[in-house]
């Protein structure tokens, strides 16, 4: 494996090689010495031309804690905002030396585009792009609620899990799906008809447009934030409206199963899809899943950069 | 193939290993047992259950894996990480013996004690090896060793245990003998 771009990449023997490998980085993450010297000497290159908080911050912890030397590259501030094609950008950095490229941005596909070039010989990884896919957040996911919930400790199989709200615009929902279904689990969407993408009945998943019918059946349930950049019109009458139909609030949290968590992506916008007493009541894993991200992301640098790539290497 | 190490030369060895630290600690009170996956654990976890027989008390015992500090994880496929686990007592002020199935170049040890360094500061450490092969490339030297057996580079010492093979015996391969 030399790319992370989409989980279709990845089969289930090779996303559970990811879990278990993070799960054993974790210790590291929770010991005295929080740092390794495995990627010592390799350059990472963190190219946002999107925000991010959580993503880069969790992507450049990842690397440090390995010892490989990062270089944080964002559209603002840089000659991206002057015009800069990809293509430039990436032969940049390949003339610096970047053993690998942690890539979000706005154009679904850009990372498959950096990978598929030959404008650069490293790594590619995709942090997010546009409304296609974002990998690594899918994977802690799966991480986190393999943590919690499995039956097996291996795989998810048995789970349901629910993703709630704007899956239209959500990378990390396709990816969720994606993954979870692999490993095993249900997963069940719910959302809006208008939040909704085009072909979804094609995904490995079953659909629901009521929340308060599902809610009692699953075993975690995840909410997806209303991606108001992304909404060019008008996809529910108003903010309060989509809260009492879709948000995650006390009484939802009452008809949960009594070992279900709460989940959400980050970032939140509390008061319209979770409320602020379910964002940080005793369900909640959501700054689990920011601790978990660390060590996914470790997990994935690792088995991608640690060792040759140039004898056929396989995870 | 020829069979060097029959299970009973096996577990004589592992024996008389067991007194050697015994003797060499003063008692099992200040010890921790440390095997390196795969098979250096279950040697320290027999080693410890032959000193807690001995001794009448349980003994500290727990698995180490050093593949983030090994030095030759760029000229391979990226591996697999096993399992650490440290005793209750961890190994801070602690006689740490590490043990491990076959030493060889001394580099799996020398990764060994890199690891143990990020885990803590252990009073010394130690090293118990079933089979020393020689062709040292480090200055390392083991502490307690089951059986030095002189190879030639190009022959493979393969060590099976019940554990995981079914049996337990140590074969060399190869070599041209």
């Amino acid at each position: 494996m030399k790319h992370l771009l989409s989980i279709n990449d990845l089969s289930k023997v090779e996303a559970i090689s990811i879990l278990d490998t993070a799960q054993e980085l974790a210790r590291v993450s929770d010991g005295p010495m929080k740092k390794l010297p495995t990627l010592r000497g390799r350059t990472i290159v963190n190219l946002f031309a999107e925000d991010s908080t959580r993503t880069r911050i969790s992507f450049e912890a990842a690397a440090k804690r390995l010892s490989a030397d990062v270089i944080n590259f964002s559209a603002k501030g840089s000659s991206i905002s002057k015009g800069e094609s990809l293509k430039d950008t990436a032969q940049t950095l390949q003339a610096m030396g970047a053993d690998a490229v942690i890539i979000r941005h706005g154009a679904s596909g850009a990372a498959h585009r950096l990978a598929d070039s030959n404008w650069m010989s490293g790594s590619v990884i995709n942090a997010g792009d546009g409304t296609h896919e974002h990998p690594s957040q899918a994977l802690l996911d799966a991480f986190t609620i393999r943590k919690h919930l499995s039956k097996s400790g291996n795989d998810l199989a048995g789970l349901r899990v629910a993703i709630v709200g704007d899956v239209l615009h959500s990378r990390v929902a396709r990816s969720n799906v994606l993954l979870l279904s692999k490993l095993g689990a249900q997963v069940i969407l719910v959302a809006p008809p208008t939040l909704l993408p085009v072909g979804v009945e094609s995904w490995p998943c079953e659909i629901s447009y009521d929340l308060d019918a599902v809610i009692s059946s699953v075993d975690a349930v995840m909410m997806l934030r209303i991606q108001v950049e992304r909404m060019t019109e008008l996809f529910f009458p108003n903010a309060r409206e989509y809260s009492r139909y879709f948000g995650l609030n006390n009484d939802r949290i009452k008809a949960l199963k009594p070992d279900a968590i709460v989940m959400h992506p980050g970032p939140m916008n509390r008061g319209l899809e979770i409320t602020a007493d379910a964002a940080d009541g005793a369900r909640s894993v959501i700054v689990e899943q920011v601790a978990n991200g660390v060590s996914i992301r470790m997990a994935i640098l690792y088995l991608l950069l640690a060792g040759s790539q140039e004898i056929g290497a396989t995870i | 193939m020829s069979l060097v190490l029959p299970a009973p030369d096996i577990s004589r060895a592992l024996t008389r290993i067991s007194h050697e630290i015994l003797e060499r600690n003063a008692g099992s009170s200040a010890i921790t047992l440390l095997g390196i996956p795969t098979r250096g654990a279950h040697l320290a976890k027999r080693i410890a259950e032959i000193i807690s027989k001995i001794e009448n008390v349980p003994v500290q015992f727990g698995t180490l894996d050093i593949t983030l500090h090994r030095d030759d994880l760029r000229m391979r496929p990226p591996r697999a990480l096993m399992p650490t686990t440290i005793p209750s007592l961890g190994v801070e002020d602690r006689n740490v013996i590490l043990v491990d199935d076959v030493l060889f170049s001394g580099r799996t040890i020398r990764a060994a004690l890199d690891a143990l360094g990020e885990i803590g500061r252990p009073k010394s450490v130690q090293l118990a090896i079933l089979v020393d092969r020689g062709h040292r490339e480090l200055p390392i030297r083991a502490d307690y060793v089951g059986k030095n057996i002189p190879t030639s580079v190009s022959q493979s010492v393969i060590v099976h245990l019940t554990e995981l093979d079914g049996a337990d015996e140590v074969l060399i391969e190869g070599g041209g003998e």
